[in-house]
């Protein structure tokens, strides 16, 4: 059955068992709440349970779009801001946070928030900034029946990946055994985040904007995600994540680090080949040079009220929201995300991400300049993926663009 | 006609192209002077789901405020995004030029940098394109020109196509028969009987891909305004130079092609224009590795968590200046020819 079905189907029994939260869902007075989301099948649920809220009085749009991160700082710059709420995650919050357009939720917390476990607050200087709702990693997706063939146990670290694929090239079992999301642009430069976060270091000197990845622990980053694409497609550089999904569906891919938001697709297995689903492991995300943290950053996905708006639509927003996450749509679409809302029972997508949060993965950065970083990787580290430049040369480059960016933005 | 009517007749174009034109053009240029303020940044306590509490730097919003408030537009800063490494990166091909191991190195480190490899790129795409699919054109044009008239509508028809998609959808179509299960992909490992032969991987053959996907796009528009030159070819000039015994190539040679010459003026003009702007197939094609162009740049410092708007500012300064100095020797000639018909 495929996911939009399932969706259609849980929202109505949900319509029917919670009739009360349907009507309205309790809010009073009026106001007007205006979503802006990215755009994948969870937000897209959680918009529509929080439009359940429309009644007399209570307008509730939502806009899930991709284009999300490009329309928040503008739209919430204006007075009234065009949208009252943006869903964000770990990076897209910091231009908001920047900019100063998100209110402290404190208050409304205090009021409306019952339902919400502590966990999920994102506190800033000691202020509630946004409510987280999910989370999300990239983790390790294999292929047991490969691996078994093979004679090779679950792989826990990328020198362990890295064996294995050997191991299953030679026993000519699969000619391209690995794949990763390794486009230039946001994909590659989060693959340099996700590793090096793995070998401990730290992007920026302590308390200021100035990089420190250049580094023996830069170099094994490089040096590792060279060392795997000698068993990816020779394409490797033109796949993002739904690229190395769909090869993986084909059964051409043995393991592969894959986002956890899209392990609900895989066990779907809507267009894939035949015993690919069934021997499909999702599995903690490797660590790497024999250290203990996974090499992937772990992200969450929450909602913040804009600032310029006036109090009733931020308490009508902040009402839609809480009960487009409430636990009842939570149970009846446990596998639709890794939720972080109380009374969540983990399904067999979330595996995954919670064996690799459990095993102490660390959060994408949250720094103001992380993002300049990222669009500097993205655009550096392409030459040297390709082979033609070697990982000194590699750093080198990236630490030029990135200080020059920072030196625009106005951080060094 | 009298000069007043004249310019009653043009005042609202005038006035479209002062406002969607000069001024943004004007803004642009401003902007690209001005960078961020030098943010103020605190540390403070950040609690996340997993993980529990760090300190985290963030920028102090209420001083940001006040800076912002003095001077809206940020720091001047004169020419230095021109000169940083993002664009002109003078200091960096100073250094270069002073310590280096010769020629092949220099032009390797200089390829390097973001702006001069862009730049490659966009110059490379123009001066192949060009010609070749204004060749292109002319040889359908004079094909649809003897074609008998009740096939001519369709042949017409299919022969404009590549023009009629849309840019992006063209590349990608295109993209996906070259990917190594596409039809042109898989044929091509046939023909040279190379199983790992990827037309996306190599830089030589992502170059290739798109140069010809650039022709392909730009030949219909050079056969369109060449067929209708065709048809203003003075029939009595062809057929004295057939009683002559000029040959079908002689023909083209010496009567088509003269007379269609300032067409061509025409034709070129647009289309380096055109290809200097390239674009669409590089995102189309995920050729970023490989390929970037003066409008990716653009593009890629305005996406992202983190826009540099004075960044994108200074390279779309660089690329009118770009345009200005490709159509300089036609706008002269135009001038002096202007000129001399005044006079």
């Amino acid at each position: 059955m495929n996911i939009l079905l399932k969706t259609t189907v849980s929202i109505g029994v949900l319509c029917l068992t919670a009739g009360a939260a349907f009507a309205d869902c309790g809010i009073e007075g009026t106001g007007s709440v205006r979503i802006l989301s990215n755009d994948f099948e969870a937000l897209r649920l959680i918009n529509t349970t929080a439009q359940e809220c429309a009644a007399d009085g209570i307008t509730v749009t939502a806009n899930a779009t991709a284009e999300h991160k490009n329309l928040q700082v503008p739209a919430l710059s204006i007075n009234p801001a065009e949208y009252s709420v943006a869903v964000v995650a770990n990076n897209s919050i910091v231009p908001l946070m920047n900019d100063d357009l998100i209110r402290p939720l404190d208050d409304l917390v205090a009021e409306y928030g019952a339902d919400l476990q502590p966990n999920q607050l994102i506190k800033i200087d000691g202020k509630t900034m946004a409510i987280a709702f999910m989370g999300n990693a990239q983790h390790l997706f294999y292929r047991k029946d490969i691996l078994d063939q093979a004679g090779i146990a679950e792989p826990k670290s990328y020198e362990d990946i890295l064996a294995a694929a050997e191991k299953i090239k030679a026993d000519g079992l699969m000619e391209y055994p690995l794949a990763a999301s390794d486009k230039p642009g946001w994909d590659l430069a989060a693959e340099f985040v996700n590793t090096y976060l793995g070998t401990g270091g730290e992007f920026f000197a302590p308390g200021s904007a100035e990089l420190a990845i250049d580094n023996e622990n830069g170099m094994k980053t490089l040096e590792t995600m060279r060392a795997l694409t000698q068993y990816m497609d020779p394409d490797y550089l033109t796949f993002d994540a739904n690229g190395i999904q769909a090869e993986y569906k084909a059964g051409n891919v043995a393991m592969m680090v894959q986002w956890g938001s899209l392990a609900g697709d895989m066990l779907d297995g809507e267009g894939a080949a035949e015993g690919v689903v069934e021997n499909t492991v999702l599995a903690a995300a490797p660590v790497i040079n024999g250290g203990t943290t996974p090499a992937v950053a772990l992200w969450w996905d929450g909602f913040t009220i804009a600032k310029n708006i006036s109090d009733e639509d931020a308490a009508a927003s902040f009402q839609a929201m809480v009960h487009g996450i409430n636990p009842e749509m939570v149970a009846a679409n446990p596998t639709v995300a890794t939720w972080l809302v109380k009374g969540y029972e983990p399904g067999p997508n979330a595996v995954g991400v919670i064996a690799t949060a459990n095993a102490g993965a660390r959060a994408y950065p949250m720094q103001p300049y992380m993002g300049l970083l990222h669009t500097a990787l993205s655009a550096e580290l392409a030459e040297y993926m390709a082979g033609s430049e070697d990982a000194a040369q590699a750093l080198a480059d990236v630490k030029a663009a990135y200080d020059t960016a920072a030196k625009e933005g106005g951080y060094l | 006609m009298p000069h007043k009517t004249f310019f009653a007749f043009i005042l609202p174009s005038l006035i479209a192209m002062v406002l969607f034109i000069a001024l943004p053009i004007v803004s642009v240029v401003v902007q690209s002077f001005h960078v961020e303020h030098g943010r103020i940044l605190v540390q403070v306590e950040s609690c996340q789901p997993f993980g529990g509490c760090t300190t985290e730097t963030r920028v102090d919003t209420a001083a940001m405020a006040e800076l912002r408030e003095e001077q809206p537009m940020g720091r001047f800063n004169r020419f230095g995004t021109y000169l940083n490494r993002g664009h002109l990166a003078v200091d960096e091909i100073g250094a270069i030029l002073a310590n280096n191991n010769g020629i092949g190195d220099i032009v390797t480190r200089i390829y390097n940098l973001p702006l001069y490899k862009a730049l490659a790129f966009t110059l490379v795409f123009c001066f192949v394109v060009t010609p070749i699919a204004m060749a292109l054109g002319f040889i359908i044009a004079l094909a649809v020109n003897t074609v008998p008239k009740m096939v001519k509508g369709p042949v017409i028809f299919f022969s404009l196509l590549p023009m009629i998609i849309t840019p992006l959808i063209g590349s990608l179509i295109l993209y996906w028969m070259i990917q190594p299960n596409g039809i042109i992909g898989a044929n091509l490992r046939v023909l040279f009987d190379d199983p790992t032969l990827s037309l996306r991987q190599s830089p030589l053959l992502t170059w290739l891909s798109l140069l010809f996907y650039g022709v392909w796009t730009n030949a219909p528009f050079s056969f369109v305004v060449f067929y209708a030159g065709l048809q203003t070819v003075p029939a009595d000039t062809l057929e004295s130079a057939m009683i002559d015994g000029a040959s079908r190539w002689e023909r083209i040679r010496y009567v088509v092609i003269p007379h269609l010459a300032p067409l061509a003026t025409f034709v070129a003009l647009v289309q380096l224009m055109d290809n200097f702007r390239v674009f669409e197939p590089i995102v189309g094609f995920s050729a970023e590795a490989n390929a970037t162009s003066l409008s990716w740049l653009i593009f890629n410092d305005l996406s992202g968590d983190a826009q540099l708007f004075g960044s994108a500012g200074a390279t779309s300064v660089i690329t009118i200046i770009g345009v200005i100095i490709l159509l300089s020797p036609v706008l002269v000639r135009t001038w002096r020819e202007f000129n001399h018909k005044v006079v």
